[in-house]
């Protein structure tokens, strides 16, 4: 199909950017790993140029990059000097748990905004609008640090669910269903905090947009032709509402993945978010590059997936793509 | 509409000068620490004591009852002294600070004689009154929001002027580099960003670069905002008549093309100001920011990591609190300039 290749081409031309990018800014920076290293007396000038020379520091940039890019074919994304190993494997094996924090938030955001979104605007005016308006005004304008300490001090004072980490310190001699027991109710807190704040951002697009096609032509025609309510929403507004909602699930992965990695440090959630700030602390250059690698990856193929559900959604769509061809 | 307008005006202003004249609102040092009075909750303001009501409100002194056990919760380490009373008192001297930073005073709003203390927020881990270091705290911390803003916009619109002025492969290029940069989960970018820089730095120096990285990254979306209505500005028919008049571009962009572009470079700087201000917050809290003993709301806040902290001291949530008040007021006031836009559009 000639517009998911074009969007594809794109992608892959956006993480080539992200990569330039973020070596440039390698470039400019002062310090590296081995600053600490230079504190110590006892580690000698010399050990460390060998060190920097084994790690390929001391090449020009353009040099680093060719090798960065030779290892990121081969799947390794360059090597973590702090763990001595390559980046990738390292990074997959927290990235799962970020998947599956921020899927889960993902999927539980939508269920919950597009029915109240649509509610929300068939009811215009109304107390549960102006409740869900409210509302949703007051959680985007809260930082989303506030959100996540304020729901972590009342899970914890009140003993809701469990907090810090995964799974309990028993989970290798629970059984299997007593194991997924575990862990969800430990994901339960930070897939609530993403959820809340993602929520209130689009609820109000939903609602939005639903209000917009509630005027069209086309519905008010299907009005008169005497439709109920319901088969009206949600056959003939929510369809043509979809395409401005999915466009912006893109956007609202920017945010989520933003949002994952706070949450993921308040929470001990042992995703990506805890290893790219300890890699940050420590100046593991490698690491940090590879983690917003991962995090840009994940947001093109979020963006992938919303065009592939665009084209099943939208025929607008999919005779514009007839069209270019 | 007016008032309301009004209204969010006015505490706009009343919150940011309580930020500027912290030291004269603050009853005490934000980094004088007091080891005797670690985890101290808010003192009570009391009215009655035996012999009835009083007019001007007093507080007691709190004694510590139960040394050494800080794993129990403050009730059972904090008990108020009855014995001796110490009446609020306004404008009074205390600590000596700098106003605004030249002149140097020691006058204060309120306070109480010592030994007694006034603790509005209580106390954190050494002892510092939390009231005044919110206060002083916020001083950084909207600050950074402000500059990183005015980066943002700065960079944003001219870029965005540029892209949608001089257009083609100028546009193109410009734009291709704001879509890498919208396209980054902005923490992730951030604590990149922030990883290729030196940590420990004086706290002057700390507050730049902050504000500096959160601009740069931020520059995108107003550099498409601008570009969008540069774009739509350079072809309207007064435009094109002055350039018939042989109108410079200079000319053209200040007289005609730039005052479009206010009333949206406002509604954003309204709707990025309280973004970056937690933005601060967030790299302060994970240690990447401004760094003790020097008070922002991030590194206050970030005492609260440990549950234990999180659970028994709640009056340590107050520069949370005071987060969240500002961003509120700011994000209504971005809905009042966005809705004021509309109406003038339509």
């Amino acid at each position: 199909m000639n517009y998911l290749a074009r969007r594809l081409v794109r992608a892959v031309l956006l993480l080539i950017g992200v990569s330039a990018l973020c070596f440039l800014f390698t470039e400019m920076a002062p310090g590296s790993f081995f600053d600490e290293m230079r504190l110590n007396p006892q580690i000698s000038p010399e050990t460390i140029a060998a060190l920097r020379s084994h790690y390929g520091l001391d090449q020009p940039l353009l040099v680093r990059y060719g090798r960065w890019m030779k290892s990121a074919l081969h799947a390794d994304l360059g090597y973590s000097i702090a763990y001595n190993t390559p980046v990738a494997p390292l990074l997959w094996s927290r990235a799962k748990n970020t998947l599956v924090l921020t899927t889960t938030a993902l999927l539980l955001t939508w269920m919950i905004s597009v029915p109240l979104g649509v509610w929300a605007a068939n009811r215009r005016g109304g107390l549960l609008d102006k409740t869900i308006t409210l509302a949703s005004s007051f959680l985007v304008s809260v930082p989303e640090l506030v959100i996540a300490v304020a729901l972590l001090a009342i899970a914890v004072r009140w003993r809701i669910l469990r907090v810090g980490g995964m799974m309990s310190a028993d989970y290798e001699s629970l059984s299997a269903w007593a194991k997924l027991q575990d862990i969800i109710l430990h994901l339960a807190l930070p897939a609530f905090i993403l959820v809340l704040a993602e929520t209130a951002v689009i609820v109000r697009h939903v609602r939005a947009s639903v209000l917009e096609v509630l005027g069209a032509p086309c519905v008010q025609a299907a009005r008169g032709f005497g439709i109920s309510r319901a088969r009206l929403l949600f056959r003939h507004v929510l369809p043509v509402a979809a395409n401005p909602a999915i466009s912006l699930l893109g956007f609202s992965l920017a945010g989520l993945l933003s949002g994952s990695l706070l949450v993921e440090v308040v929470c001990g959630w042992p995703g990506l978010g805890p290893l790219i700030l300890e890699a940050t602390l420590s100046r593991d250059l490698y690491l940090v590059i590879g983690g917003i690698m991962f995090s840009a990856l994940f947001m093109v193929g979020g963006n992938l997936v919303a065009d592939v559900m665009l084209l099943a959604f939208d025929p607008r769509i999919r005779t514009e793509a007839m069209d270019a061809h | 509409m007016r008032t309301r307008t009004a209204i969010l005006v006015a505490l706009l202003a009343g919150s940011h000068l309580a930020l500027l004249f912290a030291g004269f609102f603050a009853p005490y040092d934000p980094t004088t620490q007091d080891r005797a009075l670690p985890y101290a909750p808010p003192t009570r303001l009391h009215f009655k004591d035996g012999s009835g009501f009083h007019l001007r409100p007093f507080v007691y002194a709190w004694t510590s009852v139960l040394d050494g056990d800080q794993a129990q919760s403050y009730q059972e380490n904090y008990k108020e002294d009855h014995s001796h009373k110490y009446p609020i008192r306004f404008f009074v001297s205390g600590p000596s600070y700098k106003l605004l930073g030249i002149y140097e005073t020691s006058a204060h709003l309120f306070g109480v004689e010592e030994p007694g203390k006034v603790l509005l927020c209580g106390t954190d881990a050494y002892g510092r009154d939390e009231f005044s270091r919110v206060l002083v705290g916020g001083q950084i911390s909207v600050a950074a929001g402000i500059v990183a803003t005015v980066i943002a916009l700065l960079a944003g619109s001219i870029l965005g002027i540029i892209a949608g002025y001089y257009g083609r492969w100028i546009d193109e290029s410009l734009m291709g580099i704001t879509e890498l940069f919208l396209s980054l989960p902005w923490l992730y970018f951030l604590l990149g960003v922030r990883a290729f820089l030196p940590l420990h730095l004086s706290t002057i120096r700390t507050f730049f670069l902050l504000t500096g990285v959160i601009g740069l990254i931020g520059w995108a979306r107003p550099a498409r905002l601008v570009r969008g209505l540069v774009l739509s500005a350079r072809n309207r028919n007064y435009v094109l008549a002055a350039r018939g008049f042989s109108g410079s571009d200079f000319y053209l962009l200040r007289r005609h093309i730039l005052p479009e572009t206010f009333g949206v470079l406002l509604t954003q700087a309204a709707l990025l100001i309280p973004r970056y201000i937690a933005a601060e917050v967030t790299l302060s809290f994970f240690g990447l920011g401004v760094n003790e003993p020097v008070p922002s709301w991030g590194n206050m806040l970030s005492a609260l990591q440990q549950y234990s902290v999180l659970v028994s001291y709640g009056w340590l949530l107050a520069p949370a609190c005071a987060l969240v008040v500002t961003s509120v007021i700011y994000s209504s006031l971005a809905d009042v300039f966005h809705s004021r836009l509309k109406s003038y559009s339509t």
